[in-house]
């Protein structure tokens, strides 16, 4: 009997195809893609892939965060750091439905996460078996693709296309659906990457003639700026984008998703776009003759008002999703190509060149903004602490070298327009979808994905508790990111809004906080609460010098407005600078 | 100004691709006039013919995001100028009513409809053309004694020639030439 049970468990090879389960044959599968980070959450229809994982602890770490969502986020934040996809398991039903927003949210911001999820067994699906959920079509309008697998010879391939799909084009989430037959069905194992599919093709041939029409139009532009995204970042084209720029002598903005692309203190960058974004690249956007989009969408929270949107600008458009294009803005030269291969060919086209006095232009608005916004923000003489202040020390104290992670809402916009990026994949951050919860768990994943960078977030009193159940997982595996609450006592966003647009009447956002501090000290996180200008610089001191994980509770203006902003329904030439309530 | 466009999409026969073309255009509020799914003259490629009544300006980013869908191998927009298309219609009368003189004889020949079958209750009549000529058949049917009504949704043939065929075969033959994918991020 028992000499059966063990040559059950060896493995058999035949013609080279080895004979393993289903669950065996997923693990090894990502193993065959590199991956040896896994975040996820056990439960009842995934409980075989759980069971072999132990097999294979050797080659697959796996993170148990404490909720589902926190899978998600967290393996997000590692594909965003790391350049590899996100794996993210859970098991079928809730597991699988608590993941949603995590989907979403990756969809939005273009990442590869494979989510891997359990399906009740293949003869219960449709009738409302126990944590059965039709995840396919839930998750259908958020992923990029997504497929269920009901038979265990099919496992190694999906995944091969997962991957592809995933990681490829324009990357964004996948999900795997896999029924807990096929986890103990045998199989021949044999895998094989994935690298064509006929319905789908990522690498689209450089359009040379819109590209040699574009060096044209640069090359006779007087006020031309450069718009990055995203997709900067995820083309790997950095290098290329600021030799391009450098070499047309074009000042930069970046998009949200986009900063760190291009290095803060460089001469030709002008700053961070969109609705809190600086003054000058906002208001000089509707100066500009030629606009040169790079992997960005023209998201509404950056044109603002698209009736006044760059009316004397001619904009050509380089990204790499053909849906993108025109889908907003309406375009003079759609170059539908991956970033980095376009600017590779356009840079020996443009001719070297500079702007001094369209430069200037965005350097007497620098000057504007700093006297009427930043100088008050950084370096306040009195009053509650600013966010600004605190984002900036933190730049100051690291150098610009730390990885930046945000929650939603004013923490996050302060985070963006006041730390110096300067290294590439240096912010972690939910744009698209602007999910409220996503900094905790999302610095989890980063730090896991890049251990010897300092992993700093900032996080809102309100975004804390949204998904404050992480501090478990940051506990558990002893995760040493540096957490920072700007804790004003409201969803300070919102609180804004309320104040600027609806009266000043503070429906539901004044919130009752518990004691933070108190709270670290039940998951041994070591903790501080700042609520004194004089000792903020050592308190972040002391925090970046710690060797394991820990929380600064700082207590900051309650009722302080991100500014400049682009309000709703304005123009990005209609910027508010002064705001009195 | 809206107007009706034929849209064309060839897929691969993957399960839920109808539910996903579907949600490009409930999540913008758009109404599918008519709609036809059928596998395509190249064997596991399947064609649907969607009539929808939208903007220029719409259309086309609807199909660029359908033309998105990891599945969909090619979407086509047609204005009805550019095609040549026809619905069917079946129609089943009282046979009284035929009974009743050369009066539905008569409808049917002058409409170039056909009688499919005839029963002592009923017969059928089938109808091939555009939807304003089965709706007119229809009105003249009515008062004859109608039992039933169904029509097909649109298919099309376009005017200008590309065969999927010929665009598959480029497909291959790209990926033939096509430089080995190497990691994207980073």
């Amino acid at each position: 009997m028992k000499e059966e049970k063990q040559a059950d468990q060896e493995v058999l090879q035949v013609n080279g195809h080895e004979h393993l389960t289903g669950a065996d044959a997923l693990l090894r599968s990502l193993i065959e893609e590199g991956v040896d980070t896994i975040f996820g959450y056990p439960g009842g229809a995934i409980m075989p892939v759980y069971d072999k994982l132990l097999d294979y602890t050797d080659r697959l770490n796996h993170i148990l965060t404490r909720h589902e969502q926190g899978a998600a986020h967290a393996a997000q934040a590692y594909a965003m750091v790391t350049g590899k996809p996100g794996i993210c398991f859970t098991t079928s039903g809730p597991g699988a439905t608590n993941l949603v927003t995590g989907i979403a949210n990756a969809y939005l911001d273009s990442v590869p996460v494979i989510f891997i999820t359990a399906q009740v067994v293949s003869g219960l699906i449709g009738t409302d078996a126990f944590q059965e959920t039709d995840i396919l079509g839930v998750s259908m309008p958020v992923t990029k693709w997504n497929c269920q697998v009901k038979k265990a010879q099919d496992i190694p391939d999906t995944i091969a296309k997962a991957f592809y799909i995933a990681s490829t084009g324009r990357p964004g989430p996948v999900l795997i659906d896999i029924t807990k037959d096929a986890q103990v069905e045998k199989l021949d194992f044999k895998y094989k990457k994935c690298n064509y599919l006929r319905s789908y093709n990522p690498h689209i041939p450089l359009h040379t003639r819109a590209i040699e029409s574009a060096s044209i139009m640069i090359n006779h532009a007087e006020k031309p700026l450069i718009l990055a995204g995203h997709g900067v970042l995820i083309s790997g084209a950095v290098k290329e984008l600021r030799e391009f720029a450098e070499k047309a002598g074009i000042p930069v903005a970046a998009t949200l998703l986009g900063l760190s692309c291009f290095p803060s203190g460089h001469r030709l960058y002008t700053g961070f776009l969109g609705m809190h974004g600086n003054y000058g690249p906002n208001l000089l956007t509707n100066e500009a003759d030629l606009i040169i989009a790079i992997g960005m969408r023209f998201d509404d929270r950056v044109t603002g008002n698209l009736k006044k949107y760059a009316k004397k600008a001619r904009i050509i458009h380089i990204e790499i999703d053909e849906a993108e294009i025109n889908k907003n803005v309406q375009v003079d030269l759609e170059i539908h190509n991956d970033a980095r291969e376009v600017l590779q060919y356009l840079i020996p086209l443009v001719k070297q060149k500079s702007y001094e006095s369209w430069i200037r232009e965005f350097r007497i608005c620098d000057k504007t903004e700093y006297e009427k916004v930043i100088r008050q923000e950084i370096k306040p003489e009195s009053g509650a602490v600013r966010m600004g202040e605190v984002v900036r020390e933190v730049s100051e104290l690291t150098k610009g070298d730390a990885i930046i992670i945000t929650d939603v809402g004013q923490n996050q916009m302060s985070a963006a327009r006041y730390y110096r990026f300067t290294e590439p994949y240096s912010l972690v951050t939910s744009g698209g979808m602007g999910t409220m919860g996503f900094g905790l768990p999302a610095s989890v994943g980063a730090k896991i994905g890049k251990p010897e960078k300092q992993v700093v977030a900032f996080i809102g009193d309100g975004g804390f508790q949204m998904t404050i159940q992480e501090l478990g997982t940051i506990l558990h595996y002893k995760i040493p990111v540096k957490l920072i609450i700007l804790n004003n006592g409201f969803l300070g966003m919102v609180r804004q809004w309320q104040d600027m647009f609806f009266k000043k009447r503070y429906a539901s956002t004044e919130l009752v906080n518990p004691d933070f501090v108190k709270i670290a000290e039940g998951f041994s996180i070591p903790s501080r609460k700042v609520s004194r200008r004089e000792d903020l610089k050592n308190s972040l001191v002391e925090m970046l010098a710690a060797e394991g994980p820990y929380l600064l509770d700082i207590e900051v203006e309650k009722e302080g407005n991100v500014l400049p902003m682009v309000e709703p329904g304005a123009s990005v030439s209609e910027v508010t600078l002064n705001y009195k309530s | 100004m809206k107007q009706e466009f034929t849209i064309s999409l060839f897929s691969e026969n993957h399960i839920g691709i109808l539910n996903q073309i579907t949600i490009i255009l409930t999540r913008r509020q758009i109404n599918i006039e008519s709609i036809t799914a059928s596998e395509s003259a190249v064997k596991g490629v399947h064609l649907l013919t969607l009539v929808v009544k939208t903007t220029p300006d719409m259309v086309r980013k609807i199909a660029r995001q359908m033309e998105k869908l990891i599945e969909v191998l090619k979407v086509f927009v047609h204005t009805s100028e550019e095609i040549i298309y026809q619905e069917i219609a079946l129609y089943k009368v009282t046979t009284k009513g035929l009974m009743s003189g050369n009066v539905i004889d008569h409808i049917v020949r002058t409409h170039h409809a056909r009688i499919l079958e005839v029963s002592p209750e009923y017969i059928v009549i089938e109808k091939t053309g555009h939807k304003a000529e089965i709706t007119d058949l229809l009105a003249q049917l009515e008062p004859h004694g109608l039992l039933q009504f169904v029509r097909s949704g649109r298919v099309a043939i376009t005017k200008q020639v590309k065969e999927l065929n010929a665009y598959l075969r480029e497909l291959d033959e790209a990926h033939r030439f096509k430089p080995e994918q190497v990691g994207v991020l980073n």
